[in-house]
């Protein structure tokens, strides 16, 4: 049964006689013609069924499936067979949110349902009903801290994936908000320094566990220091790692944000990923895009129901704190599946593998004597090397071996010597750390 | 009808003003609150903000829409009025006893810029 039908020629005809146009393209006489597409699209001639699926093996067949020891934000994670199928069902089916509760309980359920999860993991009080990213959701939270303190200077830990740096630069300056890096050392923010910057004039500080260079940082007291001048506290995470690590809401955090790809979502090549943000309840008012209430209908049965819309761009329009008017729903209901069949301990027992896969890895590439430790920290499922060997021999080698792996991600910090990152997830097995860690260690310079 | 009351000032954007010496009380006209319909959120200042003459304030949310306060004279806030942020349907009950801010006025001649309760009953019908 189809949802949706598209309008048949019939229907086309009254419409263009209603309003009194013959062609289509008259629907378009306004666009000025020196902007406008005038020629063929150039497309193809159509193919035979036969003809299609040989050209599309042809181009699969360049598709390399390297085994993959990456990190840096996306992770190898396993996706388990039955989120497909359900996130495939025409029910859900969309990646949009639904504004009619009368026809949307299922849709608004599991909204309600990731929320109340993602809220759980990061010890918050709230969570929206997500985020496109967590690049994205990282810029919002900056937004609703900025909002909160009324101060338009955040700090940023250096220690934050320069990627989501970009992101939140890039926000903040059509804001008009100022960045101020906070430097790190030995892998982690530097506490004097971070200081000396917390000052009256802070709107807050974003920082990153585990941060860029797989460390756990310990970031508590930080909370009260900011608080103390009026700031707020905004950490972003892997949400994954929050089912074993200190959650945001226990290093008295006010706004949590990050990604939620490691919740066994395809890397598929960089999307489409989800993002959450969530707070506390103090600042719910301020928290962007959609949230998902329980509530009662008339017959006093449980429904739920879009709430706390009022603050949006289409009600508030330039004054609006945020234009986030969606959430990403399809990617939403993944993440809720998967949390739903793995539950608190499953979660745990991917990051407890995953921990001890990369600390495995990390103790065989030092006995090589090829890799140097860079930082004398604590990580949980990835974690950065030193080395002198050349980037290119190195990406060559497992290249022809068929890894993925050592993303070189600093080649001018650490001196002449460059830091290479590694990840391990539930899916690597010894077999394959060994055969790793043999193919770096038979390198020379 | 909504109701206006004598002896008070109002501003074009329906926020009223009472002078009690060098001090002003704002709040929001009946005509406002059943235009905003069912409130659910006021967003006011701290005690200590400065507020300027036609410019925002705050904020009050309604299940269906959301509109910024205008303050109707330039001074210091002394005072906000809790009972209000606790209760924000204060306001749809009794929008002349809900003040929102007290102000510590700066330019009393300001108050001549603001409407009379008779002409605000013209333009609030």
């Amino acid at each position: 049964m189809f949802k949706y039908f598209p309008h048949t020629e019939n229907d086309l005809q009254a419409m263009k006689a209603k309003i009194g146009i013959r062609k289509t393209s008259e629907l378009f006489r306004d666009v000025p013609q020196d902007v406008a597409f005038l020629r063929d699209y150039d497309i193809p001639l159509a193919m035979s069924e036969i003809e299609l699926r040989k050209h599309l093996e042809t181009l699969a067949a360049e598709n390399k499936t390297h085994i993959i020891f990456a990190g840096l934000g996306a992770y190898d994670h396993y996706n388990p067979a039955i989120i497909a199928q359900l996130v495939n069902r025409e029910e859900y089916l969309t990646a949009y949110t639904p504004y009619q509760p009368e026809i949307s309980q299922g849709t608004l359920q599991y909204i309600f349902e990731f929320q109340s999860m993602v809220a759980m993991l990061s010890g918050m009080e709230a969570a929206n009903a997500s985020m496109y990213d967590g690049a994205t959701a990282t810029a919002e939270a900056m937004f609703m801290g900025t909002a909160i303190a009324k101060r338009n200077k955040i700090l940023v830990s250096a220690t934050i994936n320069p990627i989501v740096i970009d992101v939140v630069k890039t926000y903040a300056h059509f804001r008009g908000i100022e960045i101020i890096i906070v430097p790190m050392i030995d892998g982690v923010i530097n506490r004097e320094e971070l200081l000396n910057l917390i000052t009256d004039d802070i709107a807050g500080l974003i920082v990153q566990k585990p941060n860029y260079y797989g460390i756990i940082e310990d970031y508590t007291g930080i909370a009260d220091q900011l608080h103390a001048k009026k700031a707020v506290l905004i950490e972003n995470n892997d949400i994954s790692t929050l089912a074993v690590l200190k959650t945001p809401g226990d290093d008295g955090a006010d706004i949590a944000c990050g990604d939620c790809q490691s919740l066994g979502m395809p890397l598929a090549f960089g999307g489409p990923y989800l993002g959450f943000i969530a707070s506390k309840k103090a600042y719910v008012r301020k928290l962007p895009g959609r949230i998902v209430g329980q509530s009662f209908d008339k017959a006093g049965k449980r429904a739920y129901v879009l709430t706390l819309q009022a603050r949006e761009q289409h009600i508030r329009r330039e004054k609006a704190n945020s234009n986030i008017c969606s959430n990403q729903s399809l990617m939403a209901l993944y993440a809720t599946i998967y949390l739903a069949l793995m539950g608190p301990e499953g979660l745990k027992e991917v990051n407890e593998i995953s921990y001890s896969g990369a600390h495995y890895l990390y103790d065989e590439l030092i006995k090589t004597g090829k890799f140097f430790p860079a930082f004398d920290q604590p990580f949980l499922k990835e974690f950065v090397v030193r080395t002198s060997l050349p980037p290119d021999l190195i990406r060559h080698v497992l290249d022809e071996a068929g890894m993925f792996a050592a993303i070189a991600i600093d080649e001018t910090m650490q001196g002449m010597q460059m830091l290479l990152n590694f990840a391990v997830t539930e899916k690597r097995t010894k077999v394959e750390i060994d055969r790793l860690v043999a193919v770096l260690g038979g390198l020379s310079c | 009808m909504s109701k206006v009351v004598d002896g008070l000032y109002y501003a074009k954007s329906h926020e009223w003003l009472k002078v009690e010496g060098n001090v002003g009380i704002v709040g929001i006209s009946d005509y406002a609150q059943a235009q905003l319909g069912s409130i659910v959120f006021v967003d006011l200042p701290e005690a200590g903000a400065k507020v300027t003459m036609e410019a925002e304030f705050g904020a009050v949310e309604s299940v269906k829409a959301a509109s910024d306060l205008l303050s109707p004279i330039s001074g210091n806030v002394i005072a906000t009025n809790q009972a209000v942020i606790d209760n924000p349907e204060l306001i749809n009950q009794d929008a002349f006893g809900s003040w929102l801010i007290k102000i510590e006025i700066a330019n009393p001649s300001e108050v001549d810029q603001l409407l009379s309760a008779k002409d605000y009953r013209f333009i609030s019908k």
